[in-house]
């Protein structure tokens, strides 16, 4: 029952925010539900719930692993957000509100799902209850980010269900009765049809990783978080691709259970190392500090896809990364909203000397930043660290090395455009603009709170989520 | 001895016929139009009133002018001969003509555009240039056509090709071969034969120069490729062996008027086409043979 | 197995082609539009008695894809006052010879794929990938915004064609859920287009080039 709160809860909230009749205080169903939400997704965390096996929505353990996560970053993007919607009063908030509440509803809603059919109709419903945030600010830049981010993200969810389809030819083939739950297609295991499950790997890896936005389908990424308002480019790069990760894990233990994991984790790793290639490169070469987070989060991505590809411990690892990258990523789009509302601008040609302007945000951005590229203490270093052993554990010295020269590529790129946006003089028009924006715990209390957050998962893992994560490998790997 | 007065009577019958064809396809479009028109034997009186013309030359044109368009009928009737006609089967046919077919329609259209260019003028260059670079696309499909009826009957020969069905890939194959057919014989919507805007003309383009005998023996060139092109492709699609003698001749004849009726209403139902669709329509034309060639591959779905 | 049903998907692979070498906006959305009818009836003649959920489907099919959607493009349209001329990216001549590529090159991907023994030699899993390929094509290859809407259709309708392999075998919701989702993409995706006339004056989304780096 509490799980199914977890999903009801915000769906409720969203349609009370479609008839909620007043503008100013609409945007306080966004915290409440929040607040409601990690009560729930916590005690669920410390007591979990039985799951039916041939369920079709489940808090299981890989839902126990990631879904508190999102809970968390939701919490904080909500009370940001309030501050940010009475910044713009100018705009009806009506759709914004319920679209924002109907995302943690579908987000909870896909973590949980334990159904193929389930699992796609909600990152379907992700995509499209995407679009009203993605145009919110309704200028022609974000229509033409919007119409990119549907096209992409529209393919990439077609391609996802013909690839559900084709592993429910693969089940229907092997001699399966049309259940398409991942424990009874877990349970055919080798039962199922070889060349139907291969083929549904590839559509749902192009699928879901154009969902999640792994190079070469991550093209719609930088101009959607360019454009997007800063609450939702945190949710969609720290919640909605985390939905994506999960999936491929889902998908990946039946490709596995069919005998084909190796070919599996193959592709996994080829595709992550491609990502991170990439989104280094690009990282060297963008100007836009927006669009600088969306690069990093396609090479976090990559990190995620590669931890996937290395076993057991590997996606251990990648779990882990889940809460740093995205807690991090929270906390360094929230500053670079504060940042983007004083300076005006995003570019390092018209933005510098933030530092003077809005010395909070920018201290946040800057520590953000290090925590993103895993400097010690914070949590990335300590999950890339793990990462990195399980990958010599299993002898890929080579991708390992390139792996680490992308980090350090990305490492110089993101160094060069935070400094060059925080140091210096700042120019008089950002000087005029930013006498508008002041920082209001408001908008300084969600970011520093996500960087705590990933400082003390650094620090100190809480033991709990260090067994929920194992609890999770384990459901993905069952012992032979 | 018998056999050369069957080839000299199929003669006969190909040469007197041909020119039955245009007068045909222009007195459907005046009935369609709702005219009398010329009589269906127009053609024919044309081609005699030319033939006793005299002929004007340029002092530029070399022989070739003259032996271009000789030597681009003789082609077009040898191929003509080859052609087998319905239960009557075929004067001259050996196993490997339908190579000598297609081979000896190009060789026409190569002497067409050869005369052409003999003028020296930039015009009928130009009428040349177009001619043989939609030629480009047709013969892809005259090819695949041929191909995809070769596959189905494991013969090179062409009595052997045409004389059972088309099997699946018969309505594709005909409508491939028709597009092709009204594209090879410059009819409506690729070309218009009635036209004399300079700027839309194709194969117009290229006699503009010839006169008396030499452009009688164009005109008739072209309607006996007509009858060839109508012959070839009801032969493609209609399964002639399994008909009795005079049923097939019977079927053969009534088919050739229902293409060039056909060929007549579609000039009057379609407009010209821009230059810059004529290659689509000419794709799809090859590809419709394509299509073909590929059921008779694949022996057809299901 | 099949033959209405072969003949069918014949036909929906036709206008795959027909829906490339279209040069103008109304030809392009009535092959949609054709092909949106031909897939709603296909679910009837694999039953051999009509079951009322299937006919539900069909019943949906017909009206959502062949009816509404091309409807709300007309509309779309009209509404925009545009130029009717659709203006590829990849010209008519190449697109066809790619999409004729794709057809066969589907044609041999699909031998390759074990079919269930009541299936085999159906036309159905190489007229899915053709017209995937071809929706890819038209997404690709084309500029006004109506044609790559359209393309997305194609797309969605090999999709459909697939899963009427396992239209035995899935529960009503999938299927439910396949409608539910081309409805309210093409509605979303109706109003995008309406928003980015009204700020661009034109769906020519060669004019949405500022986000690039």
């Amino acid at each position: 029952m509490r799980e199914a709160l977890l999903i009801i809860v915000p769906l409720a909230a969203a349609l009370l925010a479609a008839v909620w009749p007043s503008e100013r205080t609409r945007a306080w169903l966004m915290p409440a539900t929040g607040v409601i939400h990690v009560v729930l997704a916590f005690w669920l965390l410390f007591e979990p719930p039985v799951v039916a096996l041939h369920g079709w929505l489940g808090f299981d353990p890989l839902a126990r692993a990631v879904l508190p996560m999102v809970s968390v970053l939701f919490l904080a993007c909500a009370a940001y957000g309030v501050s940010y919607l009475r910044l713009r009063v100018e705009r009806p908030n009506r759709v914004f509100v319920a679209s924002f509440l109907l995302l943690l509803g579908l987000l909870s809603a896909a973590h949980q799902a334990r159904h193929l059919g389930v699992l796609w109709i909600a990152t379907e419903g992700l995509t499209l209850a995407a679009v009203p945030l993605l145009h919110f600010n309704g200028s022609g830049r974000s229509i033409e980010a919007t119409w990119k981010y549907l096209l992409v993200g529209g393919t990439g969810i077609a391609l996802s269900l013909l690839g559900s389809f084709c592993l429910g030819y693969a089940s229907l083939h092997g001699g399966g009765g049309g259940d398409l739950t991942f424990a009874a297609l877990t349970a055919q295991g080798a039962g199922l049809s070889r060349p139907w499950v291969l083929t549904a790997w590839v559509l749902l890896l192009v699928g879901y990783g154009t969902k999640m936005g792994l190079a070469p389908m991550h093209t719609w990424k930088p101009d959607a978080y360019g454009e997007a308002p800063s609450i939702v480019g945190a949710l969609l790069a720290g919640g909605v691709t985390t939905v994506a990760f999960t999936a491929i894990l889902r998908v990946r233990a039946v490709v596995s259970a069919a005998g084909e994991g190796a070919i599996a984790d193959r592709t996994l790793l080829v595709v992550g190392l491609f990502s991170m290639v990439v989104a280094a490169l690009f990282l060297l070469a963008t100007r836009d500090f927006k669009r600088m987070l969306a690069y990093s989060s396609v090479e976090h991505m990559g990190i995620l896809s590669i931890g996937a590809a290395f076993g057991a411990v590997g996606v251990w690892a990648a779990l882990f990364h889940v809460w740093n990258n995205s807690l991090t990523k929270g906390a360094l789009f929230l500053s670079a909203g504060n940042i983007r509302r004083a300076a005006g601008a995003r570019t390092t040609d018209q933005v510098r000397g933030m530092s003077l302007l809005t010395p909070r945000s920018a201290a946040i951005f800057v520590t953000g930043m290090f925590a993103v590229t895993a400097m010690p203490p914070f949590g990335p270093f300590f999950s890339e660290l793990k990462l990195v052993r399980a990958g010599l554990e299993r002898g890929q010295v080579v991708s390992i090395v390139l792996f680490l020269v992308c980090l350090l590529l990305a490492f110089f790129g993101l160094t060069r455009l935070v400094f060059a946006i925080v140091d210096g003089r700042p120019r008089a028009a950002s000087k005029a603009n930013s006498a508008r924006f002041s920082e209001t715990p408001g908008v300084i209390g969600p970011p520093l709170v996500l960087l705590v957050f990933s400082l003390w998962l650094g620090l100190g893992t809480p033991a709990v989520l260090l067994e929920a994560w194992s609890a999770a490998v384990a459901q993905l790997y069952p012992a032979p | 001895m018998n056999v050369l007065l069957d080839v000299l009577l199929r003669a006969v019958v190909w040469l007197a016929l041909a020119p039955l064809l245009p007068g045909i396809i222009t007195k459907t479009k005046a009935w369609v139009a709702g005219r009398r028109g010329p009589p269906v034997l127009q053609l024919s009186y044309d081609l005699a009133r030319l033939w006793r013309k005299g002929v004007v030359l340029s002092t530029l044109v070399s022989p070739g002018f003259v032996i271009g368009p000789a030597v681009a009928w003789v082609a077009v009737f040898g191929a003509a001969l080859l052609l087998p006609l319905g239960a009557l089967g075929t004067g001259l046919g050996f196993e490997g003509d339908v190579l000598l077919f297609v081979y000896l329609l190009a060789l026409a259209r190569f002497c067409t555009a050869w005369a052409a260019m003999e003028t020296g003028s930039a015009f009928e260059g130009m009428g040349a240039a177009r001619e043989v670079s939609y030629a480009v696309l047709s013969e892809a499909a005259i090819i695949a056509a041929v191909l995809a009826l070769c596959v189905q009957s494991g013969s090179t020969s062409l009595v052997a090709m045409l004389t059972p069905a088309a099997g699946a890939g018969a309505v594709l194959l005909a409508a491939g071969l028709f597009v092709v057919l009204l594209a090879e014989n410059c009819r409506v919507p690729f070309d218009d034969p009635n036209t004399h805007l300079e700027l839309t003309m194709i194969h117009e383009v290229m006699v503009l120069d010839h006169s008396g005998p030499p452009l009688a023996v164009i005109l008739h060139g072209a309607s006996v490729k007509l009858l060839l092109f109508a012959v070839f492709l009801t032969e493609a699609v209609l399964p002639m062996g399994s008909l009795t003698p005079l049923a097939a001749t019977g079927a053969l004849a009534a088919s050739v008027l229902v293409v060039t009726l056909a060929t007549g209403m579609t000039e009057s139902l379609l407009a010209r086409f821009a230059f810059r669709r004529v290659p689509l329509l000419l794709t799809v034309g090859f590809l419709l043979c394509l299509f073909a060639l590929l059921f008779a591959w694949r022996g057809g779905p299901a | 197995m099949n033959h209405a049903l072969d003949l069918l998907i014949g036909l929906v692979m036709g206008l795959n082609l027909l829906a490339l070498g279209s040069g103008r906006l109304p030809s392009l959305i009535r092959a949609v539009s054709l092909q949106g009818v031909a897939l709603g009836v296909m679910p009837l003649l694999m039953e051999p008695e009509v079951r009322w959920h299937v006919a539900l489907v069909a019943l949906a099919t017909v009206t959502g894809k062949g009816l509404v959607i091309p409807a709300l493009l007309r509309r779309a349209m009209r509404t925009a006052n545009i130029d009717r001329e659709i203006l590829p990216f990849v010209g008519f001549v190449p697109s066809l010879l790619l999409g004729a590529g794709g057809t066969i090159a589907a044609m041999v991907l699909a031998h390759e794929l074990p079919l269930l023994p009541e299936q085999t030699g159906s036309l159905i899993v190489p007229g899915a990938l053709a017209s995937i390929f071809t929706g890819f094509l038209l997404l690709i290859g084309r500029s006004k915004a109506i044609a790559q809407v359209s393309g997305y259709l194609i797309l969605e309708n090999g999709i459909y064609l697939f899963g009427l392999l396992l239209i035995h075998a899935m529960p009503l919701m999938v299927e439910a859920g396949i409608l539910l989702d081309l409805t309210v993409g093409v509605f979303i995706f109706g109003i995008i287009v309406d928003r980015i006339q009204r700020e661009f004056d034109s769906i020519d989304t060669r004019k949405l080039t500022t986000l690039r780096e």
